[in-house]
């Protein structure tokens, strides 16, 4: 290891610094939030209308499943050029903030749809049955009997999801957003030791990931076994076992 | 809106980039399997190791599973050089694949292991199996049928995430797509084209991964 | 005037075979017709075509005198707002108390004021003997209790027209003279019922007329004295012989 790294730790270790770190913290943690906070509402629209039983809503529902498929498939560096460019050539110059969250919500939605669809499929078909001779309605019978079922199978994998794009976000830093991956660069670039710079990011992605990981533990085994279910949880075509 | 699409452009560069996906392909198979292989000693080492093995093992996978694989891959290719280690671009991502596949199918591999019931092993004993039978007859065929799916959908998930390949120089697909598009300013095509092309070798991916599943492990497995 | 009237439905799964094969029925206002017949036999199916969750693939449904078109969704609704059935698996809501499950329909869906329908849920859940789990969900009650609250949740709905599927199956024989007595209160006050149901001396005790139903269709239907003592059927005496002897 270089000799100049205890030296550098002095000028490295500043408030202005920390601040930099601080901001660039906020950034990664805000783009996941957003991208799959509106993800996650998206998603809950498409099941919905994949799932709602109208002939006339049969292209759509094509389109939909075309789209889950198809944006779970993509890399996610290729998807931030492509809503970049996009954009672009829309006319729209949106900030590179903004359009890192649209590339996550794209993703997340995706992503999120299907474990939204495994959740209704894990409430019993009986649950549907019985809330239709009542008169319930397809809105209603999501609201009050569906979801409140089904979001014990939704939120567990989902909440892994977003630790998962809270890491998947460092590759945001190739548009140039200022995100921690972004922030190790820059000390990098300014002469600061490899290993100092791409070091404080690892030790800040960890104290980001870790927790968020062990209350996603928590959260799901308090949710196990919440209801008891008549039809045992529709394994995901996707089980959530979430990349790096 | 000022942009004018030239598909026909992208198309002639078609070749270039399945000359990339090639370059894919190939980083993730290795990268991946040979992931597979370490983990497989991880697992075995986590489970059956000394209590200093194990907890080195679980900082390994904790560690790698909580971070980036972009910031490790970032720390292997600007840090080794630094204490004198030149690898090639290639073999810097490559190493870095098996580090993170290596970690996260630890992780899975162990959870299936886990998953073997306790009753299923007593059957076993009660049967006078010996260790090794028990391994044979019980543990490996009911981990198998048990992890088919999770593996087979990381292998997906690191295909995708071999893309971070392009930002070291690495003429991958990604990589192959970057060079293109700023020598002919045709962005949305040849992304566009980029990514049709991962969602074509991820669905092949699926498909012979369902298919090989059924075959050889009798894994119902949905194909999409 | 027949208030229900089945003319030759036959129903099919969409992922099997014919279970309804050209059953005709007629039911009247205030009636209490009782459906028996062996396992499999199509009861249960019966009731789903009448309450719209499995349209017949040939014949008609008539209610009131007025045809149900299955593929008329305002028709439905309106058909389904004079039903109530219990389910011969109860299917309570699982993510909702027992009272809510009375109240859900009264309060969520017509609306009406939330005190009232409340205390009308109470009064119902007493009745069946279960003012004491007002608060438990569905499962941490046994199939008795479940079945009950299943009764009180289709009364709560205060219909015309009551679906009963195997009501008494998980009830113990106190509990099922309560039900009876309920019943009976009920045909008084005019309600029409439809019950399918394995107790024969339930069925003997309640009902105006019994229908025995074998593979899908109807083999003969009459009074109880008829069909218990004096069938005129070979496959209607071998039933009754077989369950009369336990
Ligand atoms: N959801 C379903 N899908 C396919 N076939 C079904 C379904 N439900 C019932 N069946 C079949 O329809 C036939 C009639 O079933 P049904 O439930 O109406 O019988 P039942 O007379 O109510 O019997 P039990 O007295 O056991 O309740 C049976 O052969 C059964 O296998
Ligand atoms: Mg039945």
């Amino acid at each position: 290891m270089p000799e100049g790294l205890l030296g550098q730790l002095e000028v490295f270790f500043t408030w202005q610094n920390a601040l930099l770190w601080l901001r660039a913290t906020g950034t990664t943690v805000a783009m996941a939030v957003v991208g799959c906070g509106v993800g996650f509402v998206l998603a809950n629209l498409l099941v919905l209308v994949r799932t709602w039983p109208s002939r006339w809503l049969l292209p759509l529902r094509v389109l939909i499943v075309l789209y889950v498929e198809v944006f779970r498939r993509i890399p996610f560096l290729v998807l931030i050029f492509l809503v970049l460019f996009t954009t672009r050539a829309l006319g729209l110059h949106m900030p590179l903030f903004a359009v890192a969250c649209v590339t996550v919500t794209v993703t997340a939605t995706a992503f999120i749809a299907e474990i939204v669809r495994a959740g209704y499929e894990s409430v019993h078909r009986n649950q549907w049955e019985s809330a239709a001779v009542m008169n319930f309605g397809r809105l209603r019978t999501v609201a009050l009997v569906v979801l409140p079922q089904a979001w014990t199978v939704i939120v567990p994998p989902a909440f892994s999801y977003f630790v998962m794009f809270i890491k998947e976000t460092s590759l945001a830093s190739q548009v140039g957003v200022y995100e921690l991956m972004q922030a190790g660069k820059y000390f990098n670039n300014v002469g600061v030791s490899p290993f100092l710079a791409f070091g404080t990011c690892l030790a800040i992605y960890f104290a980001l990931s870790y927790p968020l990981t062990r209350v996603g533990w928590r959260i799901e085994r308090r949710l196990a076994h919440r209801f008891r279910r008549t039809s045992p949880a529709e394994p995901l075509a996707a089980p959530p076992v979430v990349g790096p | 809106m000022d942009y004018t699409f030239q598909w026909g452009v992208a198309l002639r560069y078609l070749p270039d980039l399945l000359q990339g996906a090639w370059v894919t392909f190939h980083l993730t198979f290795i990268g991946f399997w040979t992931g597979l292989v370490v983990a497989v000693f991880l697992a075995v080492g986590q489970l059956y190791g000394s209590v200093r093995l194990r907890r080195a093992i679980s900082a390994y996978v904790v560690f790698f599973t909580n971070t980036p694989s972009l910031v490790t891959a970032f720390f292997i290719f600007y840090g080794l050089p630094e204490i004198g280690i030149l690898w090639s671009p290639y073999v810097c991502v490559l190493v870095n694949l098996v580090l993170n596949a290596g970690a996260f199918l630890t992780d899975v591999i162990r959870g299936g292991v886990a998953s073997v019931r306790v009753a299923e092993m007593e059957a076993a004993e009660t049967l006078g199996f010996s260790m090794l039978q028990k391994i044979r007859y019980v543990i490996v065929p009911h981990v198998a049928k048990v992890l088919y799916a999770p593996i087979s959908n990381l292998y997906i998930v690191f295909i995708l995430g071999s893309a971070l390949a392009a930002i070291f120089g690495v003429e991958e697909l990604t990589g192959t797509a970057f060079n293109i598009a700023s020598e002919t300013f045709r962005t949305i095509e040849i992304y566009s084209l980029a990514a049709a092309i991962y969602v074509v070798m991820t669905v092949v991916a699926s498909v012979v991964l369902a298919l090989v599943g059924r075959l050889a492990f009798r894994v119902r497995a949905r194909v999409l | 005037m027949a208030q229900i009237e089945l003319r030759g439905v036959s129903a099919r799964y969409p992922s099997g075979g014919q279970v309804l094969d050209g059953v005709s029925l007629v039911v009247d206002k205030g009636e209490v017709v009782s459906i028996i017949g062996p396992s499999g036999s199509g009861k249960s199916t019966l009731l789903r075509v009448l309450v719209g969750l499995l349209p017949p693939s040939a014949g008609e449904v008539w209610l009131d005198g007025s045809r149900l078109d299955y593929a008329d969704r305002k028709a439905l609704t309106a058909a389904r707002a004079r039903l109530a059935i219990v389910f011969q698996q109860f299917n309570l809501f699982q993510n909702m108390t027992a009272l809510d499950n009375v109240t859900v329909t009264p309060v969520k869906i017509r609306r009406e004021p939330k005190a009232s329908a409340r205390a009308r849920g109470e009064a119902l859940l007493r009745r069946v003997g279960l003012g004491d789990k007002l608060g438990a969900y569905p499962d941490e009650l046994s199939g008795g209790q479940q079945q009950r609250v299943a009764l009180a949740r289709a009364l709560a709905l205060g219909p015309e027209i009551l679906l009963l599927d195997e009501v008494t199956s998980a009830l113990d024989p106190e509990m099922v003279n309560e039900v009876l007595d309920a019943i009976r209160d009920l045909a008084n006050e005019g309600i029409t019922m439809l019950i399918v149901s394995h107790e024969m001396a339930f069925v003997r005790e309640v009902s105006d007329r019994v229908v025995m139903m074998a593979d899908g269709a109807v083999v003969e239907t009459g009074p109880p004295g008829q069909i218990f003592d004096a069938p005129r059927t070979e496959r209607c005496r071998e039933f009754v012989s077989k369950i009369l002897r336990h």
